[in-house]
């Protein structure tokens, strides 16, 4: 009993309970300070840089990276991919966490948190891309609330609502697609009011559409990642399905993820020659641009492709994690480093040490209360309770693992 | 590259030139790109 006793004491002080702890004590101060002294406290916003890394990390990459959860129900509902089933849960759990924690983090953003209801409740400015990409936010996390709740249902033994949202699926799935496409791209197209403020190799008329293009990489970059890390830490809780249907997942998701990827590079030359912006590339802008487009787009597209033909997860683990690293650098070049270029390097924004704790503070909750649903809920498992009331007749026809993934 | 445009007539043929010719480029190459990576798939389709 006593042995029980000190075993437990040493399992609290893990580097990874420490590490938790230090982030959450530092924000919880960064919290204090933000909400007693204001914007002006804790960050080094200004007139000049009224964005900065709350909006770039929290928001841009959050919205960007939660993706996975609209192009895996898609790929699973909408164009039938059912072998992709068991990726669906976690996904959905993922961008529901990751759209709540960029609510979250505008609270802390914008001057007057409580007045976060009024664009959509009191005063729309319908004309205005911000209101769109406000509702479309709004919008969206309730319908992952929705997509996500059935697991909470099923974890409380509750059956009638939990039925009735299963049979809601499918056009759940249709108007979270309709929603994060709108979305995805108008968060692009707020950028396009700023053309003198923006360097011309990041400027572009196409910026809805490279932001939604890339979503999709990221999106499937994330569910692999994702799926890697939780079967490493969270592989207890994985039945039979999921990890049977693993494989097929990271293959199939990794293949989508290489198309998109030198689609995306494609679209992004294309722009460059649409804009005759050549020139930009010889000059120091076009170096860091170079390593943005060659070293974040093309090499993990290569990598995936090379992986996906050769099967290798371990290469396949490596491209989703440039890949994911390459959208937060894009988010990252448009917002902010790319973003009043011009200025002398004086008046540059640069974010205090309290915006960076509190965007890890944030990630962190992230990631915690991913542990504790699924380590509760059945989101790596099927629940034996109500496996008969499953969607698209899984249970009945089950679908073995592909090989091939996408395009077969 | 460093074309001196006069007109927005001369700058859109010289840039949709370019794009034209680069998604021909792009057509041709994202073929190539899916023949790759489905290579290795039809082999174990014709076993």
């Amino acid at each position: 009993m006593s042995m029980d006793v000190s075993t437990d004491k040493k399992t609290l002080l893990t580097p990874f309970n420490v590490v938790v702890g230090v982030i959450l004590f530092l924000g919880l101060i960064v919290t204090f300070l933000r909400f007693t002294k204001g914007l002006a406290g804790v960050t080094n916003l200004s007139d000049n840089n009224p964005w900065g890394i709350w909006i770039s990390f929290d928001l841009l990459c959050g919205v960007a990276l939660a993706a996975g959860g609209y192009t895996t129900s898609a790929a699973c509902y909408v164009f039938g991919l059912k072998r992709y089933h068991s990726a669906v849960r976690p996904a959905i759990l993922t961008a529901f966490l990751g759209y709540a924690l960029v609510v979250l983090a505008l609270h802390y953003d914008v001057g007057r948190p409580w007045r976060l209801p009024y664009p959509i409740f009191v005063q729309s400015g319908t004309t205005s891309v911000l209101f769109e990409v406000g509702l479309c936010v709004f919008l969206y996390l309730v319908t992952l609330f929705i997509e996500w709740v059935p697991a909470a249902f099923e974890w409380l033994g509750v059956r009638k609502p939990r039925d009735v949202i299963v049979r809601m699926t499918l056009a759940l799935t249709i108007f979270g697609v309709v929603l994060s496409t709108m979305h995805q791209s108008s968060l692009g197209a707020l950028y396009l009011i700023a053309p003198s403020k923006l360097h011309p190799l990041w400027y572009s008329a196409y910026l809805p559409v490279f932001f939604f293009v890339s979503s999709i990489a990221a999106g499937l970059s994330m569910v692999i990642f994702e799926g890697t890390l939780s079967h490493r830490y969270l592989h207890h809780k994985m039945d039979a399905t999921y990890q049977g249907e693993h494989d097929g997942v990271v293959l199939g998701f990794a293949k989508g993820a290489a198309v998109v990827l030198v689609g995306y590079f494609a679209i992004k030359v294309v722009g460059l020659a649409l804009d005759n912006n050549w020139k930009y590339l010889f000059t120091g802008y076009g170096a860091w641009y170079l390593v943005e487009l060659l070293g974040f787009v093309l090499l993990p597209a290569i990598l995936y492709a090379v992986a996906v033909r050769e099967e290798n997860r371990c290469l396949i683990k490596w491209a989703a994690i440039l890949t994911v690293l390459g959208i937060v650098l894009n988010r990252f070049n448009v917002s902010l480093v790319a973003f009043n270029w011009q200025l002398p390097a004086a008046d540059r924004y640069f974010p205090s040490w309290m915006e960076i704790a509190l965007s890890l503070f944030i990630v962190t909750v992230g990631i915690l209360i991913f542990r504790f649903v699924s380590t509760y809920m059945p989101i790596f498992y099927e629940d034996e309770r109500f496996k008969e009331h499953a969607p698209l007749d899984l249970h009945e026809h089950p679908v073995k693992p592909h090989p091939q993934g996408f395009g077969h | 590259m460093d074309n001196v445009f006069y007109t927005l007539q001369d700058f859109l043929l010289f840039t949709k030139g370019a794009a034209y010719y680069l998604m021909g480029a792009a057509l041709l190459g994202i073929l190539g790109f899916w023949l790759f990576i489905t290579g290795r798939d039809e082999e174990t389709f014709i076993k």
